[in-house]
């Protein structure tokens, strides 16, 4: 189980000339992930700096997993699920809608802006908005520069 | 375990035949040590099973006989409170070395607790709170504690005040961990029983990393209040409800930390129709409390819609606070960069 991990090591945040940030999206299996690779099969280009993670619904995603992808060196995390209504689940997006806006609170107290948090709604046919957000979220990181967690 | 006795010791046979036990404190308020006299009569028992060769608050041995003592010495050492400076840290360091088996006693050795709310703020704020601001400070001079001061009778040190309050184990190698602010009697006793049994019959530790004196469930699954698993459209803060009884709290709209928190305190609080405050620590297979509380309060919020969830959630006042009271010395965001926060909210500082 990924909490119960002991002891990883964040990876060292390179020197900034050379800084790429480091993007994570979680997709959920049904319409994100699907919509992601339609992108690909419609050879949209995206960011590489954005790596997918697919989870089965975005009402999967413990605020845990987002908070250990920045432990772990991630400038940036993306949530991505259904439109609302559109759910596999019925409402694992709402669920995922309630976390995000409690987890931003969370990361502004810590000294985190919200920004490096997106939670978005990409379809199965929205592979041209997959590949807009994974650009509009790296350079949104970009801007911002690296997530130096303190220790 | 294997208990090595100095065949030339000079004092009774029997007192030096027992295991050698030593309890500390570090950054902490005194209520572990309490909680260990909780135990009432059956601290006899302890006596009678365990030659106490060092315990500052009860018994008169100094820091000096700890560090005269071979390593490996003390048998057993309880080591409660956080470690927040120098002194703590040298102290934590001597302990290990000097005890087989070294325990985290206590929610703040075990997660930083209390103290470790000022990782929210930092070293300079704290200070200047302390000796300058407070309302009920007056020091026009502005005097503050040296860590070295020159004096006619020679140099004065006091140890280093820490930015940041660590977790026993996040300064030395831990075997074992004891949650609870305080740890309850029933599980002291319970601990000490299972460490005398394996002493006196010679039965094999626990596992390295065990949690003892605790379930191996949340808090929810030991209280005693009805959970309909109702929506709430909105948070009360204790003040403003006079809880219905046997009703779960968290239905009725109160921040009750028990989906996210370790059982072992067998609902003390919660029977009493007062919300948990997490004191046990994260659940078990899990190591951040905060996130995983967020995870559950979010699955209660009774609403679809971004601006109402918004008005719902600003009914938690101070979410750090609340969600990592007792566990920020390990909340995987680590240690607050923006300075203060006033409100809970925050100054945001990134990539700078």
């Amino acid at each position: 189980m990924l909490t119960a991990t002991d002891h990883e090591t964040a990876i060292e945040t390179p020197h900034v000339e050379t800084w790429q940030p480091r993007i994570i999206a979680f997709l959920c299996n049904w319409c994100s992930y699907t919509g992601a690779d339609l992108a690909g099969i419609s050879r949209i280009q995206w960011d590489p700096s954005v790596s997918i993670v697919r989870v089965m619904c975005s009402g999967r995603m413990d605020p845990t997993f987002v908070v250990k992808a920045y432990r772990l060196g991630a400038d940036g995390v993306i949530i991505s699920g259904c439109h609302p209504g559109d759910c596999h689940y019925q409402e694992g997006n709402y669920k995922a809608l309630r976390r995000v806006h409690l987890l931003k609170r969370l990361l502004i107290g810590f000294g985190i802006d919200p920004e490096r948090l997106r939670l978005v709604w990409v379809s199965a046919s929205e592979g041209d908005q997959w590949a807009e957000t994974a650009n509009d979220m790296a350079r949104e990181i970009r801007d911002l520069g690296p997530l130096r967690l303190p220790t | 375990m294997s208990i090595d006795i100095e065949p030339g010791a000079d004092t009774a046979a029997e007192t030096t035949a027992k295991p050698k036990l030593a309890l500390y404190w570090a950054s902490s308020c005194g209520g572990c040590e309490i909680a260990v006299l909780d135990i009432k009569e059956k601290i006899l028992d302890v006596d009678a099973a365990f030659d106490i060769v060092f315990w500052p608050v009860a018994v008169d041995f100094k820091v000096k006989d700890v560090e005269a003592m071979a390593d490996g010495e003390i048998d057993l050492c309880l080591f409660n409170g956080a470690v927040r400076n120098s002194d703590n840290a040298y102290m934590a360091e001597l302990l290990r070395r000097k005890a087989k088996v070294l325990v985290a006693f206590g929610s703040c050795a075990c997660e930083g607790c209390i103290p470790a709310l000022s990782n929210t703020t930092s070293r300079a704020a704290t200070l200047d709170w302390v000796y300058q601001e407070s309302p009920s400070t007056d020091n026009p001079d502005d005097t503050r504690p040296q860590e070295r001061t020159v004096t006619a009778f020679g140099v004065l040190e006091l140890p280093e005040f820490w930015e940041t309050v660590r977790a026993l184990d996040q300064i030395v190698d831990v075997d074992y961990f004891v949650p609870g602010c305080p740890p309850q009697a029933h599980q002291i006793w319970a601990v000490l029983e299972t460490v005398i049994d394996i002493l006196q019959n010679d039965k094999p530790l626990p596992p390295k990393g065990t949690v003892l004196g605790a379930g191996d469930r949340t808090c929810c699954d030991e209280c005693p209040l009805v959970r309909e698993e109702k929506k709430i459209t909105g948070f009360k803060r204790v003040y403003e409800i006079i809880p219905e009884p046997g009703r779960c709290l968290l239905d009725q709209g109160i921040l009750c930390m028990g989906p996210a928190t370790r059982s072992g305190c067998g609902g003390l609080c919660v029977s009493v129709g007062v919300p948990c405050r997490g004191c046990y620590g994260p659940a078990p297979n899990s190591k951040d409390q905060g996130t995983k509380m967020i995870a559950a309060l979010a699955s209660v919020v009774d609403s679809q819609d971004p601006e109402e969830i918004d008005r719902i959630l600003d009914g938690i006042v101070d979410p750090i606070g609340t969600f990592y009271r007792f566990s920020m010395a390990k909340a995987t965001l680590g240690r607050v960069a923006g300075g203060p926060s006033g409100d809970g909210r925050g100054t945001v500082e990134v990539g700078s």
